[in-house]
């Protein structure tokens, strides 16, 4: 596949990426994880990474907030080149992250794991606007933040990171394990998300999720982006997609 | 006379006041400890000597430089404080690099500064040794300033962090004992703190209460209390909470979090450095005061449970307690009964009384 193909309708001059990777490899102490993952995100821009389970997806979204222990090749955010910065950089470039384990804290209260990640940028929500978009977390704010249910808990993970004026989010598995209400509703947190300017990089399983909120698409196998779907045509390929993902 | 199951009210009191008196370094301590532990994740064996440095700062402050002990109180954690900063930048994060360069230019330049000071400038074996030492450092912490060295991700054992700090301990008090032998040098109690009150209940004498062990019971309760307020309940303290649980996390929401480690041990090494010199005027100074008082500080820890802020308090005072009553009904086991103690709550709650079992 051509590298042109992987890259994003260049919709006139305005869309320069606000995230570029190029040829990215990480690893896990010895372990080759990623071999080349190359992609971009423009601005405002849903996308998802599609692939199976081990493919690499989550290992991307590790190497673009900087967590994993040895990663080479080009992320620029924002036009700055971060392959060699520390996480905590990172993330004050303004990256947000929702790890797929959801990192709630134990020992924090609710409201303490909401405004515990610093504000990196201006225009983030504030604590009573992110509860507005989910009411649950204001009637449990003094809860531990570990008694909350599942759903919760993302809404949660998801919540802390609005506040901090991150301009890209990157959403492990937002959808996993959870009931079909709930996934609705996190299905129209993200809508709403894309709708006031946010850039969002979605990791998920479940494609048919994936096509109510998302731009495009990034096929991820094997440590490699293989291809790059549209949103607009994934229904005409689907069967290649069911290859892809072996179901 | 009044007498309680037999005992003198003077006799049963003065040792509730003494178990009372040892408890407050026990709950400073172990406080340090807990804190210690729960973010880097290491058993910091340099306390004891660390609390030994504090007195010894203390004294130096006094008979070098005529600085009393009110001043001491504050300046001896912070030059202890500053220290363990130094150790925790330049012995125990090396212990995580994913390179070792920055250890070699410390032992280069540690090894060199002491062929200079003892050999070239003649200077005495401890004084070069201490001044090497600091050489080492310095010259570390400025490559490390030019090259930051990268933390690996992979967990690094605790029990290396335990030697580590083991071996340092040793050194730092074999420093100590060759400059100023083992016989102790006195340190007096604060004028203003002098003399005593006799306590009475209905008039009857019960005991006699100096003033100074007085102060320090109600100088170590609030400075307890203060951390625990720090740690569970101000945002500061979310972040160390936070930290504690996942520091990669806390690192990747923007949070400087290798800053925030050497920060906790030092105010953890300035807490045993502030009962250091506390400690002064009632015990000698003492290059083994740290090394005897660590050893049950230690099994303090372990039965409130590693990294417990409240549990370290509360065991503290109450062991305290608990061997100052042993010493009225039982005094054969006084020096014991803590570490019976220890032994009976890991067979029944191996992770502490107020420990979380991981």
């Amino acid at each position: 596949m051509a590298e042109a193909a992987l890259r994003a309708p260049r919709a006139g001059a305005a869309a320069a990426p606000l995230l570029a990777v190029n040829n990215l490899e990480a690893w896990y102490g010895e372990s080759h994880v990623l071999h080349g993952i190359t992609f971009d995100v423009a601005p405002g821009e849903v996308v998802t990474l599609l692939g199976r389970n081990g493919a690499g997806k989550t290992t991307t979204l590790r190497s673009i907030i900087g967590i994993m222990g040895k990663r080479t090749g080009s992320v620029t955010f924002d036009g700055a080149e971060t392959i060699r910065m520390p996480s905590r950089s990172i993330a004050r470039l303004g990256v947000g992250y929702v790890p797929e384990e959801r990192g709630i804290f134990a020992s924090l209260s609710v409201y303490e794991n909401l405004t515990l990640p610093p504000i990196v940028k201006p225009g983030g929500l504030s604590v009573d606007q992110i509860y507005e978009l989910f009411p649950n977390l204001r009637e449990r704010s003094g809860s531990q933040g570990t008694k909350l249910s599942g759903g919760e808990q993302q809404m949660l993970a998801i919540g802390r990171i609005l506040r901090t004026g991150a301009k890209l989010l990157l959403l492990d598995e937002p959808t996993e394990g959870l009931a079909p209400v709930i996934v609705q509703q996190i299905g129209r947190t993200i809508e709403r998300l894309k709708g006031e300017g946010f850039t969002i990089i979605l990791v998920e399983q479940n494609f048919r999720f994936a096509q109510t909120v998302a731009n495009r698409h990034y096929v991820v196998e094997q440590g490699k982006v293989v291809d790059m779907i549209p949103n607009e045509v994934l229904d005409q390929n689907i069967d290649k997609l069911h290859r892809y993902l072996g179901v | 006379m009044i007498t309680i199951f037999g005992v003198p009210s003077a006799a049963l009191f003065g040792q509730l006041l003494l178990g009372l008196i040892n408890g407050s370094f026990y709950a400073i301590l172990s406080l340090g400890l807990a804190v210690i532990f729960g973010l880097l994740n290491i058993i910091n064996f340099t306390h004891g000597a660390l609390y030994m440095m504090g007195a010894f700062v203390a004294w130096m402050l006094l008979n070098y430089l005529g600085i009393g002990y009110w001043w001491a109180l504050l300046l001896a954690p912070l030059a202890v404080g500053f220290v363990g900063m130094l150790i925790e930048r330049n012995y125990i994060a090396p212990l995580s690099f994913t390179n070792q360069r920055q250890s070699f230019v410390l032992i280069g330049a540690s090894a060199l500064g002491f062929l200079l000071l003892f050999y070239g400038l003649r200077i005495g074996p401890t004084a070069a040794f201490a001044g090497a030492a600091a050489i080492g450092v310095a010259a570390a912490s400025v490559y490390a300033w030019k090259r930051p060295s990268q933390t690996s991700t992979v967990h690094v054992d605790h029990l290396y962090g335990l030697l580590l700090t083991f071996g340092l301990a040793l050194i730092i008090q074999g420093l100590f004992r060759n400059e100023y032998g083992v016989s102790g040098l006195p340190y007096s109690i604060p004028s203003q703190l002098s003399g005593g009150q006799q306590i009475r209940i209905f008039d009857a004498p019960i005991m006699f209460m100096p003033n100074y062990r007085g102060w320090v019971i109600v100088a170590s309760l609030v400075v307890c209390m203060a951390t625990w307020f720090i740690i569970e309940k101000t945002k500061l303290g979310a972040y160390l909470r936070a930290a504690t649980e996942n520091p990669t996390l806390v690192g990747a929401f923007g949070v400087n979090v290798p800053l925030m480690i050497t920060l906790t041990y030092g105010f953890g090494v300035a807490l045993a450095a502030f009962a250091g010199v506390l400690a002064a005027p009632i015990y000698s100074v003492n290059p083994n005061m740290g090394a005897d008082l660590i050893i049950v500080v230690f099994a303090v820890v372990v039965i409130g449970g590693m990294g417990s802020i409240l549990g370290s308090i509360i065991t503290g005072f109450a062991l305290g307690l608990v061997e100052g009553l042993t010493k009225v009904f039982y005094p054969e086991a006084s020096s014991t009964v803590i570490f019976v103690i220890m032994v009976l709550v890991l067979l029944v709650k191996p992770a502490g009384l107020f420990g979380r079992a991981s």
